[in-house]
């Protein structure tokens, strides 16, 4: 391989990677509150067919990139009301979240079947920085999501690890009760993570329906939820570690492309499972050698401050 | 602002009717959601019920669907009573079906003994399956929410391939099954029925399920474990072996579920011979609280559901929404365990009950 089709194959893991950005990224927001989401796949698709279809109504780009947040948010509030309010378990309601999300996205996207968008996400060649050589083809000729993508994890990264607003979610997601007795408002800050883990997993929706394969087609996502939700372990609940195995993943999945567009052997039935093989390999050694390192302390645990009364 | 407070929990006979009342409420918010997106919501469920049990055929259509939940959600409550999840049962229904149907298409045996391998590969087929992620999970407690439903992607594809590539039925060109099983291959119906007699596991599934868990010593070891693993190692129960054991054999039921599908309803594999119910199976098994003959009766519930959700189609209405009453149905029955054990107290209220309990406190 030449050094301009290794530069291709990058760019297209960024192009790949992207969606995994917005909801690993969200996702840990999400955790690091304290709130285990499995709801992600769900919140996906209602913002890959709430951002098509206002995108087709309204030919306003980010107007549908707001819908897509928006309508990913408010199902995602529903999973905030059962597990923080009601202390439901978590697993098993993100997991019929993510059902929920599916039949709705079904039932919404109906009519939008094979209908074309009139705008779509295109490549956007920054000038000057798209002329520098290798990293000008790889990062620089994106769409405008991927771009936003490049200032969203650094934001997320710092918020979290940097400012008090950061130290606060985590409060909550590291040990609820001190954080209730330093006078925090533990479930106002775990209602707030889960919200902006919807936003953004929507957000990764709108990119796969606007910008990927820019069309609605039922179950789009074909497990990147999950594997997103598998990245946050792999990133140790680090914003910019799931930026680079976002890209990792990211490779992996336009590697199988790339291959049959050269004419591999091998059946594409094989290379769309590499992604699903290669999240399982990551996740058994990142296991293997420690249980779950920097995994939240109260992460998945509803609170509850002791009643005195009643 | 309203408070949330602990109660004394209400009484068995009361917390039922609470669940009902989730159900109720399910349907309503469904109902509600099928006005704002401009659909006549009482129409709509009533060519759901027509569809789920207006006659004989519906009520046979909806019993044939319960036969892949109720197993594969027997399966899922096992892995449950040891506090595992197995969120992998699609998967390994379709692992079952796809050695069960190797046999079919390769073995020229007569049917008493090509059935009983059938059904032997397809246990085989879940079990190993779900054996993958149990090994991980036993050793490092790898999360295994993760490991088994990556593995359903896997599986599905792997099915895919076969049915595309190497078993695709040279006749029907490029459609994606398989050619249709021998006589031989195919599980009987019951006598004046559509219904196959794949029917018949679900029964003997539970009646074992049930008794292993209240009557063995491994029933016992596996309760303590879903309890408290912590508990099981101090009293020296072999936790990661039986780790294996229960999602291998929770794998396994899920396995035949698929052997029956492909045996016993289309007679043949596909692309798509579980409309995920190994996804609903979770569900089922949770709202069924792990009971094996409570587990029967909600996958016959969901099954009408899947069902009728069918026959909407035809009005208009797009049969998702029979997912989204799964998921209603759920979250409202969660609901309402809450308030078995919890109300809500306004402030004066709370006042009035404080002034009380200390008037009472102080005689």
């Amino acid at each position: 391989m030449t050094s301009h089709m290794v530069a291709l194959w990058l760019a297209s893991a960024v192009v790949a990677g992207t969606p995994l950005i917005y909801a690993a990224v969200g996702e840990i927001v999400a955790e690091r509150s304290g709130v285990f989401n499995l709801g992600v796949e769900g919140m996906m698709l209602v913002g890959a067919v709430s951002g098509f279809i206002a995108a087709v109504r309204s030919g306003d780009l980010a107007l549908a990139v707001v819908v897509a947040a928006a309508a990913a948010a408010t199902v995602s509030f529903l999973l905030a009301v059962l597990t923080v309010t009601f202390g439901t378990d978590q697993a098993v309601t993100g997991l019929t979240l993510t059902l929920f999300g599916a039949g709705l996205s079904s039932f919404l996207g109906k009519a939008y079947i094979g209908v074309p968008s009139p705008v779509t996400f295109r490549p956007l060649a920054l000038p000057g920085l798209a002329e520098v050589p290798l990293l000008g083809t790889i990062l620089f000729r994106q769409n405008l999501l991927v771009y936003a993508s490049y200032l969203v994890v650094p934001l997320a990264w710092i918020v979290l690890s940097r400012t008090r607003p950061g130290l606060t979610l985590r409060a909550a997601g590291e040990d609820a009760a001190t954080a209730d007795a330093l006078g925090l408002n533990v479930a106002v800050i775990r209602y707030v993570g889960v919200l902006i883990g919807g936003a953004l997993a929507g957000v990764a929706g709108a990119y796969l329906s606007l910008a990927y394969t820019p069309a609605w087609t039922d179950n789009m996502t074909g497990g990147q939820g999950w594997i997103a939700i598998a990245l946050v372990i792999f990133a140790t609940w680090n914003p910019l570690r799931a930026a680079a195995g976002a890209y990792l993943f990211g490779g992996v999945e336009a590697l199988g492309f790339r291959l049959q567009a050269l004419g591999g052997t091998a059946p594409s039935y094989f290379l769309r499972m590499l992604p699903f093989v290669f999240t399982l390999a990551v996740l058994l050694l990142v296991t293997a050698r420690a249980r779950r390192p920097g995994m939240p302390g109260n992460l998945g645990r509803p609170y509850f401050r002791e009643e005195r009364y009643g | 602002m309203i408070r949330i407070e602990r109660r004394a929990p209400l009484a068995p006979g009361t917390a039922g009717a609470v669940r009902l009342l989730g159900v109720l409420a399910a349907f309503l918010l469904g109902a509600a959601f099928l006005s704002l997106t401009g659909h006549n919501a009482l129409s709509a469920y009533a060519d759901l019920l027509r569809g789920a049990a207006g006659s004989s055929y519906a009520i046979q259509q909806t019993i044939i669907k319960a036969v892949p939940l109720a197993l594969t959600s027997l399966g899922v409550a096992l892995a449950f009573h040891a506090g595992l999840w197995n969120i992998g049962a699609e998967g390994q229904l379709v692992m079952g079906a796809f050695l069960a149907s190797w046999a079919a298409l390769t073995l020229r045996w007569p049917a008493v003994a090509l059935l009983p391998f059938m059904a032997l590969l397809g246990l085989a087929g879940g079990g190993l399956w779900a054996l993958l992620p149990a090994i991980p999970r036993a050793l490092f407690g790898t999360n295994e929410i993760i490991t088994t439903l990556l593995l359903n992607y896997i599986a599905l594809l792997w099915v895919d391939y076969l049915v595309f590539g190497p078993w695709a039925d040279p006749s029907a060109f490029s459609f994606p099954y398989s050619r249709a099983f021998p006589n031989a291959a195919r599980l009987p119906l019951l006598p004046g029925s559509q219904i196959q007699a794949g029917v018949l596991f679900v029964p003997l599934v539970a009646a074992a399920l049930a008794l292993a868990l209240r009557h063995t010593t491994w029933g016992y070891e596996i309760r303590v474990i879903g309890h408290s693993p912590r508990t099981a190692v101090y009293a020296g129960m072999p936790v990661p072996m039986q780790i294996l054991i229960v999602l291998g054999l929770s794998g396994a039921v899920a396995g035949l579920a698929g052997m029956g599908e492909v045996s016993g309803v289309i007679g043949r594999i596909q692309q798509g011979i579980s409309p995920g119910y190994g996804y609903s199976a979770i569900i089922i098994a949770w709202l069924a609280r792990l009971n094996p003959w409570g587990t029967i009766a909600v996958a016959l519930g969901f099954a009408a559901l899947i069902n009728g959700g069918f026959a909407l189609q035809t009005g208009g209405v797009p049969s998702a929404i029979a997912s989204m009453l799964q998921a209603l149905v759920l979250f409202s029955v969660l609901v309402g365990d809450f308030f078995v054990t919890h109300r809500l107290v306004a402030p004066r209220a709370r006042a009035a009950a404080m002034a009380a309990h200390e008037a009472h406190a102080k005689p």
